[in-house]
């Protein structure tokens, strides 16, 4: 197409050409820009993700090759015994056993009083609704810290020290699960509730067999972001847990961390082990996360 | 009558939240304030009325506001390189190609991470003699730093770690809000002859404001409240300069008994946490606004 000869009468012809070129070279920019940030993205990807990748490539490393120096980047032997000497170092069964229970009804335990009260408020007209609502709210600005001495106190004098009860029982409301069921319970239809009210469904009913399945989603989300956030947990089963069959994963972990000669490819065994079902959880669930991390913010 | 009904009937629906509140957060913050005017027993008791000399202690403690400083530091060192690292990450996410999806799980991963596996993994990255950070300085002739043990470094290494584990909620919180910048408001800015740097700064930027602002608070509190990082890397080391607050009323109440002074040391927690959550639904509010 360009040219070469720059006689007039092929001027007009030369300068279509040249446009044409032009518009080549801009496509061909375009295509090299994609390109460029498609690879950058994959970069990026790669060093966000590395210290997880780089725990998993450690935990498949033989003891020897972990104390190499230059430290590889991959193990050059697949070693998967650091699984096995994981469990055996510290109960990690046990362990994540424990963590299940207790993450698993906190999830339970919020669900359901979310739902109750969220259902309170979305549906049932009562004086003080309001100054009510306020007061849950209110909750999300003191932070666990503030409470943490008089909490052990309380969970020691119950007698509830090193027990499921004393991790579970402070964290069984939400109030920031009460108000994003709440807002969800809102965009169901008043018809709906009318209607049931003339068939002659009780309002128990109404929530068991209306309300809650239209609110599937809004549950999950509650229930992966409680989840998440209670199998993670640090300081409280800190506190409350002593001896070392009752302890979640996230202290337990420290028993590997605290043997004579760390073994960092046997922690990494662990931290893989521990991290493996929030991962699974986060993966499947992803915008049930998202939608739980940003509700209020977002949405309104 | 109608309406005391209908009161009764709510609180039949309240009443399991309201147990767990009253017991565990509306009775202990009462409880916390006692105990910050008290001297106490090793086990707990209230021994003794002090009136506000806890507080006053706290003020005039080298150690306190050694913390306080150690915080304040702390959130310097995240809060920003938090959004710096957060901001691109987020913008990557929002291109719109095939197999974002898979991306967008990866920037925001670290969600999935405990902070105990994350202090744990950079313990190991961190580690001074097969570590490999120091092995990557060691290729640009960098010197050996001892990351946990130099005063120096420690707390840029807590804070590193606390970043990286943070990074996943900012670039949830800032692709959420890039999602929200209309296209046609961009648009707009590039038929009017802005360049892509120009339409950033003066068009997406400002939209995205308030959560840029909201990450910020976010992270603010989060420093304020972290403890996990610290109670694996340095405990409060070397000589203090990880003693963020909350480590130290841990110190405080579980290893040297003093709960009252502790409780004192929750307090001035609370006051922060709760100017930074105020400020926080402030912005809320606004950036519902925005929508």
């Amino acid at each position: 197409m360009t040219s070469e000869s720059a006689t007039p009468a092929y001027a007009s012809a030369r300068a279509r050409g040249l446009g044409s070129s032009r518009r080549r070279a801009r496509a061909l920019r375009r295509a090299l820009r994609r390109v460029g940030l498609d690879a950058l993205m994959i970069v990026v990807a790669l060093i966000v993700l590395f210290p997880l990748l780089f725990a998993l490539s450690t935990s498949l490393k033989t003891g020897a090759e972990v104390d190499r120096y230059p430290p590889t980047l991959w193990p050059h032997v697949l070693n998967f015994g650091n699984y096995p000497a994981a469990m055996q170092q510290a109960p990690l069964p046990r362990f994540l056993l424990n963590s299940f229970v207790q993450a698993g009804a906190i999830t339970l335990g919020q669900l359901v009083t979310a739902s109750l009260a969220a259902f309170a408020f979305a549906f049932v007209e009562f004086p003080g609704r309001q100054w009510l609502f306020f007061l849950f709210l209110s909750t999300l600005m003191i932070p666990g810290e503030v409470t943490l001495i008089p909490n052990y106190l309380t969970v020691r004098s119950l007698g509830w020290l090193d027990t499921y009860p004393g991790l579970i029982a402070p964290y069984l409301a939400t109030a920031f699960g009460t108000f994003l069921l709440r807002q969800f319970f809102l965009t169901i239809p008043r018809e709906l509730q009318d209607a049931a009210r003339i068939d002659g469904a009780s309002r128990r009913r109404f929530l068991w067999m209306i309300v809650l399945p239209l609110s599937r989603p809004a549950l999950a989300t509650l229930a992966i972001y409680a989840f998440l956030s209670s199998w993670n947990q640090y300081l409280w089963p800190l506190l409350v847990i002593n001896s070392t069959g009752m302890r979640t994963v996230q202290i337990g972990l420290a028993l590997l961390q605290s043997q004579e000669i760390i073994s960092w490819s046997v922690v990494m065994a662990g931290v893989v082990l521990i991290v493996l079902p929030t991962v699974v959880l986060f993966i499947l669930g992803y915008r049930h996360v998202v939608r739980g991390l940003t509700a209020g913010a977002v949405k309104g | 009558m109608k309406s005391a009904y209908a009161l009764l009937q709510a609180l039949a629906y309240l009443i399991a939240s309201l147990a767990v509140f009253a017991a565990f957060v509306f009775y202990p913050l009462v409880r916390n304030v006692q105990l910050s005017l008290y001297d106490t027993t090793p086990f707990g008791g209230l021994s003794a009325f002090i009136g506000t000399r806890n507080y006053a202690q706290l003020f005039t403690s080298p150690d306190f506001l050694n913390s306080l400083r150690v915080t304040v530091l702390f959130a310097v060192y995240t809060v920003p390189a938090g959004i710096v690292c957060g901001l691109p990450l987020a913008l990557l996410a929002n291109r719109r190609i095939r197999g974002i999806a898979a991306y967008r799980t990866a920037y925001s991963f670290t969600i999935a991470v405990s902070i105990a596996a994350a202090a744990l993994i950079w313990e190991w990255m961190l580690d001074p003699n097969v570590g490999i950070l120091n092995y990557l300085l060691s290729l640009v002739h960098g010197p050996r730093i001892g990351w946990l043990t130099d005063p120096h470094w420690a707390l840029p290494a807590v804070a590193a770690t606390t970043v990286w584990q943070s990074l996943g909620f900012n670039v949830v919180v800032l692709l959420a809000a890039l999602q929200g910048v209309p296209d046609e408001l961009v648009e707009a800015a590039r038929i009017d002859g802005g360049g892509q740097w120009a339409v950033f700064l003066h068009v997406v930027v400002p939209a995205i404001s308030p959560a840029l602002f909201f990450v910020g608070v976010v992270a603010t509190l989060g420093v304020l409240q972290s403890f996990g990082q610290v109670h694996i890397l340095t405990q409060g080391g070397p000589v203090g300069a990880t003693n963020v607050i909350v480590y130290s009323i841990y110190r405080n109440a579980f290893f040297n008994f003093r709960f009252g002074l502790a409780a004192a040391q929750a307090m001035v927690l609370f006051v922060l946490v709760l100017a930074f959550t105020v400020l926080q639904f402030a912005v809320f509010e606004r950036w519902v606004s925005y929508q």
